[in-house]
């Protein structure tokens, strides 16, 4: 009996399995995309400060300027500010709002409302508040230092920066506007509003939060009175899909619109897939190479220039970086102002040789900590077999991000290999942390600035240039200093930039005006169409 | 029928035991349920101590992944003293304790979320999955490790030999994308990655968080349809596994029986074969049986990490490896808690129903 009943059971669970299953393709107003979006922590946008947290916020939210996606070349434009007026010592901005805009709650969006989400994000101090607090506001004087009078919203800055810089600065998650009359209904224990904000929304952007499930999905639905008129795709739905060979087979299936995370591989394997397209897009990390100041041998200036002739480039990004990263030798990635195209370096054994021999080094061995990432972990072998050619030894732990990110701000990794991304849409974001280190003692204790993480004393009038490039009015002279802070980081500093991420993304043919950020900001929705 | 199990017991014509006795018998049932109470009780504490001296040794900062990487050294602090890593150790684990006790697993550093309401996310997902893998795993392995044992030698036992090797020794992940590739990708026979298709996503309202339930309850059959669909593949995998495991268990367990001298009884007495393997052999191996197959599915429940990855599953195994990278205790000890909790209720289940199958415990 019971072996009668097993064989029905087993009928009737293959009869299940191999029933033709109810398959779609996905409707034609619903984007979906797979994402590795696991680092989502919060989406409170005075706390976010992770890829996929900022993805979400960038289309939840508004900002007084932002960028337009059918023309990001243009930079920062017009956004819940419809135009600004910087006063005539530089010390002050003011932004007029645009009248009529909702936030998702039917609540106007007011110029109170912006101030008192930049003046809660400088309150709450989370991690990207910086981006704001570098201007001179702190928790005690912000309320004087942003202020609100009827329609419009002044900036009080503490010295007169470059306007290009503040309004970059404008453009990121962390000066989103939250609807403050929703966000204060849910305040607990004098929070702001913090913990709710962490997984709900009350923004004004072209997409409203319908929910978010930590690990597995993200869902969106376009908001049909949004202020430069309703999105084309109503419903966005993110889906986390860890494996890129899952991404690629949901692509091909046509079971999704977008994938996100595929490896050079399945890239090329897909390319020539019938109604598949693939977009490449410079982001904006750059791969880099730090060689810390502490290591004894690290620390001659002929092994560091030796080091930056031993970077097989073209090699990598023909082999396992292809697609994936190009050959970037400046700290400003593509994209940005002032970014310096010259690449001075080749690979060339001989003269790395040459340079350690003249400088009188003859071998020497170094033992660093590489990511557990394979791009990272074969960067780090090919730069091991170079090295061996010159002499030199380099013996490679391979350890989890959070140990090597640790082991980094203690300025213990050697030769760290990994990516820095920008924070803001700004050259200074990336200035300031590759050459600016005013203190190199260790109790300057500075872990937020990647010179001090490898040591890097970096010289008095580099760090003088990097803070007057921040005041410089004019863009244009902006942008040549820069020019020439890149060029003598070129001839120098032992932290060696030498790739920029491209993100390549695989795409149904029919998806039309996707854009994943650029290199200066998040991925953003609204624009996106499904033709036939 | 008698087989192995005259031995012990009540002598004949006592069965009835006196007032008294009855006591002493309730008094004794009453002191061994506490026995096993405070057993269990002990057994978690030592498990979510072991985890949490694990979890302070790891050389992983939780601090970091709250704060991220651009962090100044004052928010550093803020946030180190905010999550009580200033306390010592003996604080931070008596509070955790006393936390659990009122309920409160705490917040998920990597998810941001409070972890109880993380877990009754993820764990339905895992035991859906691991339901179905197991009654895979049992419906196909226990047949075939009794006719492999019936027919020891045979063509039978020789396919059943080589079924549980290619199943214990290859790669999960090799497996799952090959199944991916080839009933997913070509054939189009079974659902994508994920519990569900697009369009039904967020469709089905959550009642058990069993999305094949669910959607049988909301009388949504195309849902129910599509949610199989995508399960049916993964689950057919780790039922893989698990048949390799209790087909081997199951035949092991047969030969040993097979050769016993009740089973040479029961083929003197003219009972036909089918008789001898069901009624009398396999009968005495569902004791162990059911210990192997309760092992098998506690380890579906933790160890499917894998295949949670290559389906995009959101199970159990999946988060608490994801939080431990992340140095999210709370996170790995709420899902401890819950594996725990789970080990010691299917060892319990194997008691009782040692009780109801073995009658020398009655």
């Amino acid at each position: 009996m019971t072996f009668h009943l097993t064989t029905r059971a087993v009928m009737l669970a293959t009869a299940l399995a191999f029933a033709p299953a109810a398959f779609a393709e996905t409707p034609a107003d619903t984007l979906v995309v797979a994402h590795t979006i696991d680092d989502i922590i919060s989406l409170d946008p005075a706390q976010s400060f992770e890829f996929s947290g900022n993805d979400v916020n960038n289309n939840t939210y508004d900002r007084l300027v932002d960028f337009d996606p059918l023309d990001p070349e243009a930079g920062f434009q017009p956004a819940l500010a419809e135009s600004w007026e910087v006063s005539e010592d530089g010390l002050s901005i003011t932004f007029t709002l645009r009248e009529g805009v909702p936030f998702h709650s039917g609540n106007p969006v007011r110029a109170e409302d912006a101030a008192w989400s930049l003046q809660r994000a400088v309150k709450l101090d989370k991690t990207p508040a910086f981006i704001l607090t570098q201007f001179g506001f702190t928790a005690d004087n912000v309320e004087e230092k942003i202020t609100a009078d009827g329609n419009t919203l002044t900036l009080t800055l503490d010295k007169p920066y470059a306007p290009s810089f503040v309004l970059n600065c404008l453009t990121a998650n962390v000066a989103s506007i939250v609807d403050r009359e929703t966000v204060m209904a849910n305040e607990q224990d004098g929070d702001l509003g913090n913990a709710w904000l962490s997984t709900n929304e009350a923004g004004s952007g072209a997409y409203e939060l319908a929910a978010w499930r930590p690990n597995e999905a993200v869902q969106l639905t376009a908001f049909e009175d949004y202020w430069q008129g309703a999105p084309e795709m109503k419903r966005v739905i993110i889906r986390n899909v860890a494996e890129s060979s899952a991404q690629r087979l949901l692509l091909e299936q046509g079971d999704i619109d977008v994938a996100r995370n595929l490896t050079p591989t399945d890239v090329q394997a897909i390319s020539s897939a019938d109604g598949i397209k693939i977009e490449d897009e410079p982001r904006g990390r750059i791969l880099y190479m730090g060689l810390n100041q502490k290591d004894e041998l690290l620390s001659n200036p002929a092994v560091v220039e030796a080091m930056k002739y031993l970077v097989n480039y073209e090699g990598m990004e023909q082999s396992f970086l292809k697609g994936q990263f190009i050959t970037h030798q400046t700290f400003l990635p593509r994209g940005y102002l002032g970014v310096l195209e010259e690449q001075p370096w080749t690979y060339d054994v001989e003269k790395a040789r040459q340079i350690l021999q003249d400088a009188g080094i003859e071998g020497g061995t170094i033992t660093t900590r590489v990511r557990d990432l394979r791009e990272y972990i074969d960067v780090a072998q090919t730069l091991q077999a170079s090295m061996a050619e010159a002499g030199l030894t380099l013996e490679i732990e391979q350890m989890t991000g959070a140990q090597v990110l640790d082991a980094y701000r203690a300025r213990e990794v050697p030769i760290f290999l990994g990516e820095w991304g920008p924070d803001y849409s700004d050259p200074n974001t990336n200035a300031a942390t590759f050459a600016y280190n005013p203190d190199n003692s260790e109790e300057a204790n500075a872990v937020g600035l990647l010179a001090w993480r490898n040591a890097y004393a970096v010289p008095e009038e580099m760090n003088e240039a990097t803070v007057a490039a921040t005041l410089e009015q004019d863009t244009e002279t902006r942008a040549e200093m820069y020019k020439d802070i890149q060029r003598q980081y070129q001839a120098e500093a032992p932290i060696v930039p030498l790739f920029q991420r491209v993100e390549q993304v695989g795409l149904q043919q029919n998806i039309q005006n996707w854009w994943s950020g650029g290199a200066v900001t998040s991925v953003i929705y609204r624009q996106v169409t499904k033709g036939e | 029928m008698t087989d192995s199990t005259t031995a012990g017991g009540p002598p004949p014509g006592d069965d009835r035991p006196n007032p008294s006795a009855r006591r002493a018998l309730r008094r004794r049932r009453a002191r061994s349920v506490a026995g096993t109470l405070v057993s269990l009780a002990l057994t978690l504490l030592g498990l979510l101590l072991v985890t949490f001296i694990i979890g302070r040794v790891m050389p992983i900062d939780p601090v970091l992944k709250v704060v991220g990487d651009r962090a100044t050294q004052a928010q550093y602090d803020a946030a180190y003293q905010a999550m009580g890593l200033d306390q010592p150790l003996v604080v931070q684990f008596l509070r955790y304790i006393g936390d659990v006790l009122t309920g409160d697993f705490g917040r998920s550093i990597s998810t941001g979320q409070p972890v109880a309401q993380d877990i009754a996310r993820v764990f339905p997902a895992t035991v859906e999955l691991a339901v179905l893998g197991t009654l895979i795993g049992v419906v196909i392995g226990v047949p075939l490790g009794v006719m492999a044992a019936a027919r020891r030698g045979g063509i039978f036992d020789q396919v059943a030999r080589v079924v549980a090797l290619i199943g214990y020794s290859m790669p999960i992940f090799w497996l799952g994308l090959m199944g991916l590739l080839i009933f997913y990708g070509n054939l189009g026979w079974v659902g994508g990655p994920g519990r569900q298709g697009i369009i039904y996503d967020g469709m089905v309202p959550s009642v058990t968080g069993l999305i094949l339930v669910d959607s049988l309850l909301a009388g949504d059959w195309p849902a129910f349809q599509d949610a199989f669909s995508h399960i049916i593949l993964p689950a057919s995998l780790l039922g893989y596994y698990s048949l390799a495991y209790i087909s081997r268990m199951t035949r092991s367990f047969m030969l040993e029986q097979l050769s016993a001298e009740y089973i040479i009884t029961a083929r003197v007495k003219g009972l036909s074969e089918r008789a001898v393997i069901w009624q009398h052999a396999f009968r005495n191996i569902s004791i162990p049986l059911v210990t192997v197959i309760a092992l098998s599915f506690g380890s579906l429940l933790e160890g499917s990490v894998l295949t949670e990855i290559i389906f995009s599953w959101p199970g159990l195994g999946s988060y608490i490896t994801r939080a431990l990278l992340s140095g999210d205790m709370n996170a790995v000890l709420g899902g401890t808690v819950v594996i725990g909790v789970c080990f010691v209720l299917l060892n319990l289940l194997s008691d009782i129903l040692y009780r109801v199958l073995d009658p020398r415990s009655k």
